[in-house]
């Protein structure tokens, strides 16, 4: 495997790009893996990843349905953030933050993570109020970045917002995460992959899991379209079809619903927006920021019902369009390149689950309702030491699935237990 | 766009309805063991397929229905009030 460099993209350069090999084998599955990934998205390669580096296992297989990055990896807004004010949800997203901050270095892979700044728009005195309370939460417990913009900032630094005293929703001011940004979606799973099959682990595309196959409280094998294969330890990585997988190993019930949110990228423009713009009022959700090569990158609220089908519904588009218009009147004339749907998680709080299960040796990695993106290098670590040390760290104590028998519920928005809700 | 087959206002667009949820979970009584009404409030089958779900025609008659749909294809096979006696009720009020 060539290691990106300066050095040898220059010399590649000269001598007609002919020193570059595939990025990560194609290997067969072997017969039995110390530890088996269900699921090739990001969450499943960065805990292989983890796994491989931090705790010294090699022999591990990723099982992927399809193949890397046809999943959520490639259908997110690709935004980054930690402004997360919940116990356990603070700490979590603020060390994936950090580790974001080194990724392109740690794979080497350029993955892009832009620190463009999160920028939250406030409409209303009762807004301001609240996000400077949470804001003020995540100062003190160590996410110092966060701050509240008055209407002049942010006119400063975002000329070209709905500023109009007839604007439906007039802008207030902003809260703003400075720290937070977007990166590549596709460089961070090809990267995750590359540096994950360097350390040996065998990534299996194509390979669809048809059984989880038990003896009493333990995993024994793993049924897929190319073959058994037997393990020690299994972790299931496959949010948007956690319960399917559930049901597999022969359990019924998960607080999960799956549900559909679609994106959306327009035709590209020259340099419009350079941070993260969030709109949330009287209904209507808005996020958008302007990629690398250009395309605006938009997306909105869940399709409103449960769906396991990764098809979007024309409603939701007419939404995301009167909220990108009543945000950005600029973007009216652009035209819409792409749309598509991923299905999500869903969980009943809105927070997800790193966690053991009823099966002594399965792990579960689910529930990442609309946060999955941002939070995959944390998520790798945290799921590979859980796996490897068969205990969860104290960061992730309480994702666990008995938090609400406890009376816990990790809710950010305080929605309550309607996964719909959570976005 | 769902077309949803009211069984008071006719066939309408999935718009006019908001989606409640698992229709086939029953609430437990008042007094049942903490246990119950956990299951209830916070676990779900989440089917991949055929489930009975509750929808609320919103900008219609209002009145709420189980909807029994396919989550992976939308088809809908079936739509029935969710309280046949209250319906009747205003049926004979009106």
């Amino acid at each position: 495997m060539t290691r990106f460099s300066a050095w040898n993209v220059f010399w590649n350069g000269v001598t007609g790009q002919k020193g570059w090999s595939r990025q990560w084998r194609d290997p067969e599955p072997k017969p039995r893996y110390d530890v088996v990934i269900i699921g090739g998205g990001l969450h499943g390669l960065a805990t292989a990843y983890y796994l491989a580096k931090n705790h010294g296992i090699r022999n591990i297989a990723v099982l992927e349905k399809g193949w890397i990055g046809g999943g959520n990896a490639g259908r997110n807004t690709t935004i980054v953030r930690s402004n997360y004010t919940q116990p356990g949800n603070r700490e979590f997203y603020e060390n994936s933050l950090n580790l974001w901050e080194e990724l392109s270095h740690e794979l080497n892979y350029n993955v892009m993570f832009s620190q463009r700044s999160h920028i939250t728009l406030l409409h209303s005195p009762g807004a301001v109020d609240a996000t400077a309370r949470n804001y003020n939460t995540m100062r003190l417990t160590g996410n110092a970045d966060v701050e509240i913009w008055s209407l002049e900032q942010l006119q400063e630094a975002v000329p070209h917002l709905n500023y109009g005293a007839d604007a439906r929703f007039p802008i207030m001011g902003a809260a703003v995460h400075k720290r937070a940004g977007t990166a590549r979606h596709d460089a961070v799973i090809w990267g995750y992959a590359r540096a994950a099959d360097q350390l040996g682990v065998d990534i299996i595309q194509n390979c669809e899991v048809t059984a989880i196959l038990r003896d009493g409280d333990k995993v024994t094998a793993i049924e897929t379209s190319r073959g058994k294969i037997t393990t020690d330890k299994v972790g299931l990585a496959v949010a948007g079809n956690s319960s399917r997988l559930w049901n597999m190993a022969g359990m019924r019930h998960l607080p999960i619903e799956s549900h559909k949110l679609q994106a959306f990228v327009s035709e590209p423009l020259k340099p419009l927006l350079d941070q993260v713009v969030v709109f949330g009022m009287g209904g209507a959700h808005f996020y958008i920021s302007q990629s690398d090569k250009g395309g605006m990158v938009f997306g909105g609220d869940l399709d409103w019902y449960k769906s396991y089908a990764q098809k979007g519904n024309l409603p939701i588009v007419q939404d995301v369009a009167e909220a990108a218009m009543s945000v950005m009147p600029c973007l009216g004339r652009v035209r819409l390149l792409r749309h598509w749907s991923g299905v999500v998680d869903m969980s009943m709080d809105g927070s997800h689950f790193i966690c053991k299960t009823p099966v002594d040796n399965l792990y579960l990695n689910a529930g990442w309702n609309y946060g999955g993106f941002k939070a995959t290098p944390a998520s790798g670590t945290y799921f590979a030491d859980l796996i490897a040390n068969d205990r969860p760290d104290k960061v992730i104590a309480n994702h666990d699935l008995k938090r609400f028998e406890r009376g816990l519920q990790l809710d950010e928005r305080g929605a309550g237990p309607d996964p719909k809700l959570h976005g | 766009m769902i077309r949803i087959p009211c069984p008071f206002c006719g066939t309408r667009d999935h718009s006019e309805f908001a989606y409640g949820g698992d229709g086939a979970i029953i609430y437990p009584d008042l007094d049942a063991p903490m246990q119950d009404w956990h299951d209830a409030v916070f676990q779900r089958e989440n089917i991949c397929g055929r489930q009975v779900e509750t929808w609320q025609h919103v900008n219609g008659c209002r009145m709420w229905l189980l909807v029994e749909r396919d989550t992976m294809t939308h088809e809908i096979y079936s739509v029935r009030p969710a309280h046949p006696d209250m319906a009747q009720a205003l049926e004979v009020t009106a």
